[in-house]
């Protein structure tokens, strides 16, 4: 891709990343960082990308680690915050 | 699949982590947003199966393994979340943030394999990069987690000379990713992994236990990071996008738990390079509390089943009778249970409280005394102090010697949660510290006890 493209993406998603946080109630804080964290799990299609083009058993053996743990990242990250939501939702009637 | 749609797909992912993290900052919409962050993210998995990178061919090579790896990925990450204590949660997103960190670093490791000569200088400084953060983040968060599991010590751990072996490794990752950059070669690589592993253990071993939660939200935007230059390394807009937005969040996020805790940001990050050997020891060392604006505690009203209210000095002081009225008016018109609690020397008089709510009209039977509500508490989910200290200081039970000891008071440390407000950090009439005020559950909201409740109830109105 073109690097001016690149640095233009980059540049964007920066002020899109400060601006949705700028304004969050304290309480909301380690569910924001939980999911911020689940997020940043999607390295796990970097780690498939590699394993499909990975050439000898050195490649492999690393490039499935990557995507063991870049699993655990990703879906463990989803479950533990949606857990630490559940106070959110009993709202009674 | 053409390279097209699955971009367009992946963009798509990428709106969907941007609304995701709009959704998980408002407490209405925070579960929503996670939901919408695990669909991009799924969408974004599902898709690259369906898209032949340069090189390969559809079916991917490989794909037993990579769905074995997944599979075991899933059979590890979701008991691990489903099970876990809510009081552990914040070690296990350390020790889930630092995975992703090691998953990010193996992947531009094996990428840099894979390239060999052939990688471009741009490439090799975006590797060199996502190694050196990557291995940062795995180390660092790695220690977070024993920390906060406390499989070690929650005090800094600060040894003659640290900060100049710190500063020397940090000198010999930068100098040896030069190298990396310059020679190109697997050794050089490696032994840039190795240093930078180092490099995080040593940053986060003086951190102190309470700044602990800061270095994870740090560690967080560092991955985040390190996920952006795989991006460019892989040519995945889907991996910058995300990868950045995290970065950025994260950061910023960083900055407000810093603030919200009472602790300089500066500080904590370079404390590794100012800690003196024995400064951190002394006892006299400024302890962090957690203070909460009005819409912290007006959230924390909102979702709450039953709330105590303990009147002190301070309401009176402020003359806030009426609008603590106000307050506990809009609650129960919100289905919450409201009572107070009425300690016999609160204020300056015994029966000073009750005689100022009545002249608010708070009705008589919501005021409880010491010891109807005392065994309430553990069923309480919000106990919100006013101006109150002494009656609820837990020293008066466990610190012989001090004297307020053996006097009766009010149990609120048993409420899952406390907020105190007050006007400053200052103790009670007695003189004598507050142990509850550096409690993890308790929430202070500093100001004159009228102003911050007029901020609380119109911040409750506008949920």
């Amino acid at each position: 891709m073109e690097p001016m493209a690149i640095v233009s993406i980059f540049v964007l998603a920066v002020f899109v990343g400060f601006e949705v946080v700028s304004k969050v109630s304290s309480t909301l804080h380690t569910p924001l960082m939980s999911g911020a964290n689940a997020i940043h799990g999607v390295i796990l299609v970097g780690a498939i990308i590699v394993a499909d083009h990975s050439s000898t058993n050195l490649e492999l053996g690393l490039a499935v680690t990557a995507i063991v743990l870049a699993t655990i990242n990703m879906v463990g990250g989803f479950v533990v915050t949606d857990r630490m939501l559940e106070m959110f939702k009993g709202k009674k009637k | 699949m053409s390279r097209t749609l699955y971009d367009l797909i992946g963009l798509a992912a990428g709106v969907a982590f941007i609304l995701a993290l709009k959704g998980l900052s408002h407490p209405k919409t925070a579960r929503r947003g996670n939901l919408i962050g695990a669909f991009g993210a799924s969408l974004a998995t599902i898709v690259v199966f369906f898209y032949a990178n340069p090189g390969s061919s559809l079916p991917l090579n490989n794909l037993g393994w990579i769905l074995g790896a997944i599979a075991i990925g899933l059979a590890i990450g979701v008991p691990a979340a489903r099970k876990v204590q809510m009081t552990q949660m914040p070690q296990l997103v350390a020790l889930f943030n630092g995975v992703g960190g090691g998953a990010a670093a193996l992947v531009a490791i094996v990428e840099y394999l894979h390239l060999g000569a052939e990688a471009t200088t741009a490439e090799v400084i975006f590797t060199v990069f996502t190694v050196i953060v990557g291995c940062v983040s795995f180390s660092g968060s790695i220690i977070t987690f024993m920390k906060l599991q406390e499989l070690m010590t929650t005090r800094p751990v600060i040894f003659p000379a640290g900060r100049f072996i710190i500063a020397a490794t940090l000198v010999s990752v930068i100098g040896v990713g030069g190298w990396v950059v310059s020679a190109l070669g697997t050794t050089p690589l490696l032994v840039l992994a190795g240093l930078s592993l180092l490099f995080g253990v040593l940053f986060v071993l003086p951190v102190g236990g309470a700044d602990v939660p800061i270095v994870i939200s740090l560690l967080n935007a560092f991955t985040g990071l390190t996920v952006a230059a795989s991006g460019y390394v892989l040519d995945s807009v889907l991996l910058i996008i995300a990868g950045t937005l995290v970065g950025a969040s994260g950061t910023i996020l960083t900055r407000l738990m810093a603030e919200a805790m009472g602790r300089s940001l500066f500080g904590t990050l370079f404390g590794a390079f100012t800690a003196k050997p024995q400064a951190a020891s002394d006892s006299a060392e400024v302890r962090p509390v957690r203070s909460g604006s009005p819409e912290d505690v007006a959230i924390l009203l909102n979702y709450a089943r039953r709330v105590v209210i303990v009147p002190g000095f301070g309401l009176a002081v402020a003359q806030a009778q009426h609008t603590v009225r106000e307050l506990a008016d809009l609650m129960i018109a919100k289905g919450i249970d409201v009572a107070y609690g009425i300690h016999p020397v609160a204020g300056r008089m015994p029966g000073h409280m009750n005689v100022l709510l009545a002249e608010a009209n708070v009705p008589y039977d919501q005021l409880e005394e010491m010891d109807e509500i005392n065994p309430t508490f553990s069923q309480t989910d919000v106990a919100i102090v006013i101006g109150a200290n002494d009656v609820v200081n837990p020293a008066a039970e466990n610190t012989p010697g001090c004297p307020i000891y053996g006097m009766p008071i009010l149990k609120v440390a048993n409420a899952a949660n406390v907020i105190f407000l007050k006007r400053s950090m200052r103790p009670g009439f007695a003189g004598i510290e507050n142990e509850l005020l550096y409690d993890p559950k308790t929430m202070l909201l500093f100001g004159d006890a009228k102003a911050s409740l007029t901020k609380v109830v119109s911040a409750l109105k506008a949920l």
